[in-house]
């Protein structure tokens, strides 16, 4: 340690400590950070990542779906349920890995372990810590919807390749769109009581009545209107359109721009409310 | 006077919080190398302090400079250059000692191949190389300290800002802080310590303060601050329980004459005079018998005591 005093006045490091000279250099700086915490729990995250999307498939698509006759007229133009629920299954997944990455963990960095608070006594700022940790959880997000578009690609639900492909890029789309307003909620929540309203208001009634499992066309009209404008629809009907092979532009860029403006609303509000929480 | 050449300045600095006056206007100048420390009891705006002056904390009112940096426009410029320990830990805990320290080199930009020099030499100076693969919620509390203040030191800091490196801490375990605290100041680093440990105040700082509800009531070195606000002696007096009323409030009115200044806490009394021995001998002729007395040197306490009336630890 002699030899390498800290702080020795004026002593040559020729690693000086600096502080990041953008966002994303601050953001890369949390990159081992977060492959350190992935290494130490990818184990726990293979049942909820894996296994419960293949029970998914196999219950509602498969099992359910035999129930179900493939009427392309009632199902939005799939030839079977599984064709019509593969997509909105994907899409609710997206959503529910996303919820579940920016509640407890978020609060964990804020309040309970409170490691962000380690990181922002570092050179780095709130918004290098956010898009590190947000960037983790697309992560999540691209490796789960990637495995459950890779497990019923055999079931020939999809109609092109390319359209797949773009599928996938949907998630990470539909991850963002809820990944920054709840992150934002959960970095100013006042402790955990305050996610019953995620889950049970939220996360719940959208997976359930979102378009899904059924066509949005089935609900009463106030119903419909309602589910059309919550953001796990447009996800599920943008990948529904790309699965199917039934792409309409217009609507499909109504369902971008509805996403990207939330995530970056969200964003927004997610800058606010942690810079409030860290920076006191 | 100007903020180049101290490494942390601050002339009327206030820290509130809503209605809270955390800080209410204090001025402070420390130089480089120097230990300076800030006692003060609960409440007293030690922790508020040390947060602006770790630029994570937007002041109130006031000027601060650190290193002559203005930490509303070059905060993560001063984080890149201090070392911060701060009050309560922020470690991961469901990551190993290493990680730990692995993982914050990197937030400073270092290279992985540096970083992990580093990490290696400081577990050594802190002792926790047997440690290095365990998990941090394995650790005990004296342990998981001496890890936040290795890694407070992964950057080879200028400045080392240390917020009650041992409260919480058993006394063996304090002491081994210490004694890394101690070789830090003799490296040349520039040490800002709180503490409510008189003792850890006089064992380790050149200079400090004295911080009361806000405000700085007192400075200088420990031995000037004993001379200045205390006497050489003090005599502590222990009287059995009387039937009824203040018994050490009335033998204080008995002894007032006998000692330069006599204070009263709930179970003893004491009496500052320059020859305690001769004070205990007077208490004895007026016909006063004390169950227990004990004569000592000032210290610290005895000052805060003295400048606030309470003590610091209760
Ligand atoms: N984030 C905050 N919001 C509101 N009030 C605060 C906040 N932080 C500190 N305070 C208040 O400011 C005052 C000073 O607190 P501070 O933590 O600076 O004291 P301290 O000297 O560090 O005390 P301790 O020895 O207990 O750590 C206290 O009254 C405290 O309640
Ligand atoms: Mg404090």
């Amino acid at each position: 340690m002699a030899a390498t005093t800290p702080g020795g006045a004026g002593s040559p490091d020729p690693a000086r400590a600096t502080a990041p000279a953008s966002t994303l250099a601050g953001a890369l700086r949390l990159l081992d950070y977060w492959l350190t915490v992935y290494r130490r729990t990818w184990k726990g995250t293979i049942v909820s990542s894996f296994v419960t999307p293949l029970l998914y498939v196999v219950a509602m698509g498969v099992l359910l779906g035999g129930f179900i006759e493939g009427d392309p007229a009632e199902l939005e133009g799939a030839t079977s349920y599984l064709a019509f629920v593969a997509p909105g299954l994907v899409a609710a997944q997206a959503m529910t890995t996303v919820i579940g990455e920016t509640t407890y963990p978020v609060m964990d960095m804020v309040k309970w372990h409170k490691v962000y608070f380690g990181m922002i006594a570092a050179p780095l700022r709130v918004g290098d810590i956010m898009l590190a940790h947000l960037a983790f959880v697309l992560f999540r997000v691209a490796l789960t919807s990637a495995v459950f578009l890779a497990v019923m690609a055999p079931f020939g639900v999809f109609s092109s390749v390319g359209g797949v492909l773009l599928a996938f890029l949907v998630q990470l789309l539909v991850g963002l769109a809820f990944a920054t307003p709840v992150y934002a909620y959960a970095a100013g929540a006042k402790d955990e009581s305050a996610f019953n309203l995620i889950f049970r208001l939220g996360m719940i009634p959208l997976f359930l009545f979102s378009g899904a499992f059924f066509p949005v066309a089935n609900l009463d009209a106030p119903l419909e209107l309602l589910a059309t404008i919550t953001p796990l629809w447009h996800g599920v009907d943008l990948t529904r359109m790309l699965t199917l092979g039934r792409v309409d532009v217009s609507a499909a860029l109504v369902h971008v721009a509805y996403l990207v403006v939330l995530a970056a609303l969200g964003w927004r509000w997610a800058a606010r409310r942690l810079q409030r929480r860290l920076i006191a | 006077m100007t903020a180049t050449d101290s490494m942390i300045w601050a002339q009327g600095l206030r820290k509130g919080f809503g209605d809270v006056e955390a800080v209410r206007g204090i001025d402070v100048d420390v130089r480089r190398g120097e230990a300076f420390g800030f006692l003060g009891p609960n409440g007293a705006g030690k922790s508020s302090t040390m947060r602006m002056v770790a630029a994570v904390s937007p002041i109130s009112g006031g000027e601060l400079r650190i290193l002559g940096l203005d930490p509303a426009v070059d905060g993560p410029e001063i984080r890149a250059r201090i070392g911060v320990c701060p009050q309560e830990d922020t470690l991961d805990t469901e990551l190993t000692v290493r990680e730990n320290l692995f993982v914050y080199g990197r937030y400073f930009g270092l290279p992985r191949k540096e970083v992990r020099a580093r990490v290696d030499e400081l577990l050594e100076f802190v002792q926790l190389t047997e440690k290095a693969g365990s998990m941090v919620e394995d650790l005990s509390g004296g342990m998981k300290r001496r890890l936040t203040i290795a890694r407070s030191l992964i950057n080879r800091p200028e400045v080392l800002l240390l917020d009650e490196p041992t409260t919480g801490l058993d006394p063996q375990a304090r002491h081994v802080v210490w004694d890394r605290l101690f070789r830090l100041k003799q490296q040349g680093v520039t040490l800002v310590l709180t503490t409510h440990y008189m003792d850890e105040a006089e064992q380790l700082t050149d200079r400090l303060v004295v911080m009361d509800k806000g405000l700085i009531v007192a400075e200088g070195s420990p031995l000037d601050l004993i001379a200045e606000h205390s006497t050489r002696e003090v005599a502590e007096l222990r009287f059995g329980v009387a039937q009824e009323g203040d018994t050490h409030e009335v033998v204080a009115r008995q002894v007032e004459d006998l000692a330069d200044r006599v204070e009263v806490l709930p179970d003893r009394l004491l009496l500052y005079s320059h020859d305690g021995e001769e004070t205990v001998a007077k208490v004895h002729e007026r016909g006063l018998e004390p169950v227990a007395t004990l004569v000592r040197r000032s210290t610290l306490e005895d000052v805060f005591l003295r400048l606030t009336g309470r003590t610091l630890v209760d």
